[in-house]
């Protein structure tokens, strides 16, 4: 197990990158501290799998450096590198055994006989695969054929990190859960370092101890899955993150209050915002009222989710999401929203400010 | 389940009843016609019951056919699946010079099968021929027309010339479809080349290259044209497959009888050699089920 380092790093597919937006992975520094579980969240094509190939060494980047424990790798080959990484579509060798499949990384480093059985016995346990080592893998189902995968990196005790690129899309959703489960519990029985990318917050935040939050190709923002719902660092964390995503609301910032439309908004501290300033405020965070003061919205229509309701609003022909109780009423006459101070974050040209007392 | 008999739903089948009867079954019925009788000419025809059965199956001269037809077709096999295969792992993955290689090496399968002869026999040609003219000036002693050897060997390299494409082809469409991921997830096991061929793409080709070893078998083993050209059978019956054997013994001879009798029996042997591979096919199919 290893901490891993990027340096400086950016990767560009094109051979002479011009501008920023040539690179599909802007400059980047970060440590994956050793023995935690990271899940790399973003949309398709922000470059979270470009990040994932040069940790992994099947891509080189174009600057930068990736260190393993302070020695640099950037350069070496994915073999030497010792890390284990789950596809997307399940990989498995088709014509061998269960036992065979998880046998073969180690086999293809000469380990002894011995030694091979006991970590594939193991192994086997852990994925919960004892009952069907001897079967052909190529008739087996795709959770299955995904564990095997799972194995196959696990079987080597002391890989550095375990990769994973999506490695739920092909799995039913009522494995999903039990597979997420069940890599958790490994990852807090074994102390791997793992890296987890998906596109799907629930998965994220399931899985993770930290979420790092890519957008175009730049990370915007690493935390917990309670920081990152609290205090979004940019809007996209906040429209991404949660469902319904944040509001935003076009706002102008003069000290501790935030003008939208007519309406005065206290912000309960005082923030110094240039550029293109607005309010977001997640749906959990948006009161209804009918009558007196809050800004002027209008509902829309009212979604029963089964946990709670979901009110669609529109604000100055703008939609807006609130969430109410399940056991709420919603009256008809609802003609105001005001926010719970502290659920506001206000954002210049994009980016979270922190506010003073 | 209750079925609704209808005795008129035959009326639904008889079309493809009398297309298959005119195209297929009453031409092979003549033939079946033919093997049981003898004539002496003046269109009169006494029965002989199976005696041309029995006299085909004591000749020497159907044994013989029979056995270098089948190692006509096993040495093009041995030869045309790993070449193919090899030619197939080597070409470029994508771009221009994928799809250039593929043009090209669809040009022999494109060229018909008498031009494929002719080719071939002009090339081999010791006074005029480009191969056969080379190989006698540096002193190698090579004559496909009296010689056994360089007959077979030429009829040999013709063919892996005219058809290794077609395995390659193939094999390269099974290639293609594995993803990615595989040869990324061998890497991390640190397979070697071998066991990367052995276990990921061998296994993904094994469908293709079953159909393509079909086909080449039922081919080969039919082969008439361009042996026929190059060769002519010969020398003496040195390259005389079955086909070229029926052909004379029908038309050259006009045996109609025996040659009758002998295609009967060409035609089940490659029945039964097809249905082998056909369920050694399908049980592979269904062991993967498990």
């Amino acid at each position: 197990m290893a901490k891993i380092t990027l340096d400086n790093l950016a990767h560009s597919y094109l051979p002479k990158p011009r501008s920023e937006d040539d690179f599909a992975l802007k400059e980047l520094n970060h440590d994956w501290a050793d023995g935690e579980a990271y899940a790399l969240l973003g949309a398709s094509g922000c470059g979270k799998s470009t990040l994932l190939n040069i940790i992994s060494g099947l891509l080189i980047p174009s600057q930068g450096r990736v260190l393993f424990d302070g020695v640099d790798v950037t350069t070496a080959p994915t073999a030497d590198r010792n890390i284990a990484q789950v596809f997307q579509f399940p990989v498995v060798y088709d014509t061998m055994t269960v036992r065979e499949n998880l046998a073969f990384p180690l086999k293809n480093r000469g380990m002894d006989t011995a030694e091979i059985t006991r970590r594939v016995q193991k192994v086997a346990s852990m994925i919960d695969m004892e009952d069907r080592l001897d079967r052909k893998a190529r008739g087996l189902t795709a959770d299955a054929k995904q564990k095997i995968s799972l194995g196959r990196g696990m079987v080597r005790e002391d890989v550095n990190a375990l990769l994973f690129d999506e490695p739920l899309t092909v799995i039913d959703p009522h494995m999903k859960w039990e597979l997420r489960t069940q890599l958790k519990k490994l990852h807090n029985d074994f102390g791997h370092t793992m890296i987890y990318v998906t596109h799907d917050q629930t998965e994220a935040l399931t899985f993770a101890d930290k979420v790092v939050v890519m957008y175009d190709g730049r990370v915007v923002q690493i935390g917990t899955p309670q920081e990152l719902f609290e205090r979004p660092a940019h809007t996209f964390v906040g429209y991404f993150i949660g469902s319904p995503g944040m509001n935003l609301f076009d706002a102008q910032i003069d000290g501790r209050t935030a003008r939208v439309g007519d309406t005065s908004v206290d912000l309960g501290q005082s923030y110094t915002a240039q550029g293109k300033t607005q309010i977001g405020v997640r749906p959990e965070f948006i009161r209804l009222q009918s009558g007196g003061e809050g800004i002027p919205a209008r509902i829309r229509r009212v979604e029963d989710v089964g946990r709670h309701k979901i009110v669609r609003l529109d604000v100055e022909g703008r939609p807006v999401s609130a969430i109410a109780g399940e056991g709420d009423t919603i009256p008809a006459d609802i003609d105001h929203i005001s926010f719970a101070p502290e659920g506001v974050n206000v954002y210049a040209d994009d980016w979270r400010v922190e506010g003073r007392a | 389940m209750n079925k609704t008999v209808n005795q008129k739903a035959w009326f639904l089948v008889l079309p493809v009843l009398v297309l298959v009867a005119f195209s297929a079954v009453i031409p092979l019925m003549t033939v079946v016609n033919y093997s049981v009788q003898d004539t002496f000419g003046n269109n009169q025809f006494f029965w002989a019951g199976l005696s041309w059965f029995e006299d085909m199956l004591s000749s020497d001269r159907m044994w013989n056919a029979l056995g270098r037809q089948l190692m006509f077709s096993a040495i093009i096999l041995a030869i045309e699946v790993p070449l193919g295969i090899f030619v197939a792992l080597n070409m470029p993955k994508g771009g221009f010079w994928a799809s250039f290689c593929l043009v090209t090496m669809s040009l022999p399968l494109l060229i018909p099968w008498n031009v494929v002869g002719t080719i071939w026999q002009i090339f081999g040609r010791v006074d005029i021929g480009l191969l056969g003219y080379t190989l006698d000036a540096i002193g190698i002693d090579y004559n496909y027309t009296q010689d056994t050897l360089d007959a077979w060997v030429t009829v040999i390299v013709m063919d892996v010339w005219h058809w290794t494409s077609l395995v390659a082809l193939l094999a390269y469409a099974g290639l293609r479809s594995i993803p990615d991921a595989y040869y990324q997830a061998a890497k991390i096991d640190q397979a070697s080349r071998w066991a990367v061929f052995r276990y990921i793409e061998l296994p993904k080709m094994a469908g293709v290259l079953m159909i393509a070893i079909l086909l080449r078998f039922m081919d080969s083993f039919m082969i008439y044209t361009e042996p026929f050209v190059v060769t002519g059978g010969g020398p003496g019956n040195a390259t005389t497959f079955l086909s070229i054997d029926l052909v004379k013994m029908a038309l050259g001879q006009f045996d109609l009888g025996p040659a009758a009798a002998f295609s009967l029996m060409y035609f089940l042997v490659i029945m039964l050699i097809s249905w082998v591979f056909y369920t050694v096919m399908t049980t592979l199919d269904a062991r993967e089920g498990k």
